[in-house]
């Protein structure tokens, strides 16, 4: 029983990560169409930026909120260059960018940090707690709490503020954004700065539960955060924050209990992908494009 | 004085061109309606109006030159366009759909306006959290509507508003227009190819074809220029 808790919660821990990644990937998707295959690189970037600053003396927290500032303008200049020209080409096309973008991002971050393990010290002091014989690090609380109050943060700017109803309209009918006044290019620097900037944070906190900070920190929590987002639906940021965590602990319980999935845990969110594929394609939570004429 | 003046209006889409030098203009209060069958550029004139198409030759608003801006700047200049088919936000609730019509207004009276044209188009009240998407496509060219109105428009351009209306909803909706522009000085630019509706509710008209204007005259002229009757209010 106390390990079935332990790898629940380890499960949860991974889980939120993959559903802040997730979220991101929904929020691009929502406003631009664009599944954005370089989203875990670019939080991995930002990571490297938080690392740096840390290395050169700066308090964790504070390199968090640096880091994230910048990557908030990283987010739109991506957009503003990037993505702008190429947003009404097919979507092919775009697939292939946001894939360029992914491998560009990669080296560039190895060219600048190089290849070497690197230490990101935690945002929580070493405290725990032994709850019922599982033991309950601050780390994990605090992982928790960052990731379920930015997920909350989100959906307040989505749904209660005016900047998010102009997100939302954009990602319904651009055209019609437009003639109501509202400027859907910079709604979608927008969309993609905070996407950039959820990633930051997302990272910041991810990295430190693992063993080190490298190049590929980010990569299999694409994969994972890509499974969420299919499990809960592309177009439900709810469906992100579900999917992510019940691919997390769909991980955690697979590794400790399916003997032959021990060394390819990343088979687990393939399957995932594969069964939402087959038995509900528009996800847990995805809407079918309701449409009456 | 005019509201919208359009002069020599000229454009198309790529190398295909549309539009081969139209002059036309809308007054302060006035509803004109623009006729012509499919293919003759109806839409295409709208969309150059409001900024969606490259075009040249010269849209004057109040005076004030506005071809060459973008789309959402006409619109705060208080141009309100209905575009053909469906103008609805369809994930949005259809109260969002009308906070999404107010965005580029700062003014207090953004709930009361809510409030009058739920007033005017009780069946929007009715549905008010309701996705716009899942509604009738009468109801959801009402919420179309009432969303441009919603940017306390000076001039509404509406493009097609009888498309693949049921006849009723139709005549319902042209009723709310005919009477919007007496109790509003809302002025009305109208495309459509139901002259007999169209005519109706405008004090003036224009007959485009193949991208020219062919006749031009008050409804009552038009309603009884035998080209007209011929070919758009089906009469010999």
């Amino acid at each position: 029983m106390t390990l079935f808790l332990q790898q629940l919660m380890n499960g949860i821990g991974n889980g939120v990560v993959y559903a802040s990644v997730a979220l991101a990937l929904v929020l691009i998707y929502r406003t631009t169409g664009i599944l954005n295959f370089a989203q875990g690189e670019m939080a991995l970037f930002s990571t490297y930026i938080t690392w740096k600053l840390t290395d050169a003396g700066l308090g964790i927290i504070a390199a968090i909120a640096v880091s994230t500032l910048i990557a908030f303008v990283f987010g739109a200049i991506i957009e503003r260059v990037l993505i702008r020209p190429v947003e009404h080409a097919s979507p092919f096309v775009i697939l292939i960018v946001t894939i360029g973008m992914f491998l560009a991002i990669s080296s560039i971050t190895v060219t600048i940090f190089g290849d070497d393990e690197k230490q990101l010290p935690s945002a929580f002091s070493e405290r725990a707690w032994s709850v019922a014989d599982v033991s309950v690090t601050l780390e994990f609380v605090g992982l928790v709490v960052v990731l379920a109050a930015e997920c909350l943060l989100l959906w307040l700017l989505l749904q209660r503020t005016k900047l998010g109803l102009g997100l939302r309209a954009v990602a319904s009918n651009p055209e019609s954004a437009r003639l109501v006044g509202i400027s859907s290019g910079t709604m979608l620097m927008f969309g993609w700065a905070i996407a950039a900037a959820l990633g930051a944070i997302g990272g910041a906190v991810y990295v430190p539960t693992t063993p080190a900070l490298t190049a590929g920190s980010m990569q299999a929590v694409l994969v994972y955060a890509l499974a969420a987002a299919t499990l809960g639906g592309f177009d439900s940021p709810l469906g992100a924050v579900v999917g992510g965590l019940i691919v997390g602990v769909a991980e955690a319980l697979a590794i400790q209990y399916v003997e032959p999935l021990h060394d390819i845990t990343l088979v687990v969110p393939f399957i995932l992908i594969g069964a939402v594929l087959l038995f509900k394609p528009t996800g847990l939570f995805g809407r079918r494009i309701v449409e009456r004429v | 004085m005019s509201v919208l003046k359009v002069h020599d209006l000229r454009g198309g889409y790529g190398p295909v061109r549309v539009l081969h030098g139209l002059s036309f203009e809308v007054n302060a209060g006035e509803i004109v309606v623009i006729l012509g069958a499919n293919g003759s550029g109806k839409t295409t004139t709208l969309r150059a109006v409001s900024g969606m198409l490259n075009a040249t030759g010269s849209v004057l608003l109040h005076g004030e030159e506005v071809l060459g801006r973008s789309p959402e700047r006409i619109a705060r200049s208080r141009v309100a366009h209905v575009p053909q088919g469906r103008g609805t936000f369809p994930e949005l609730t259809v109260e969002e759909n009308l906070r999404v019509g107010a965005y580029s207004r700062s003014d207090s009276a953004i709930a009361d306006d809510i409030d009058r044209w739920f007033g005017v188009f009780p069946r929007l009240k009715e549905r008010r959290h309701q996705q716009a998407g899942s509604m009738s496509g009468g109801e959801q060219q009402m919420l179309a509507v009432s969303r441009a109105l919603m940017m306390n428009p000076e001039l509404l351009l509406l493009d097609e508003p009888s498309l693949g209306l049921a006849p009723l909803v139709t005549q319902e909706l042209f009723e709310q227009l005919g009477t919007l522009n007496r109790t509003t000085s809302i002025s009305m630019l109208v495309v459509e190819q139901n002259a007999n509706l169209a005519l109706k509710i405008a004090q003036r008209g224009y007959v485009l074809e193949a991208g020219l204007i062919v006749a031009s005259g008050t409804a009552a002229e038009l309603k009884s220029n035998d080209e007209v009757r011929k070919a758009y209010l089906g009469m010999a």
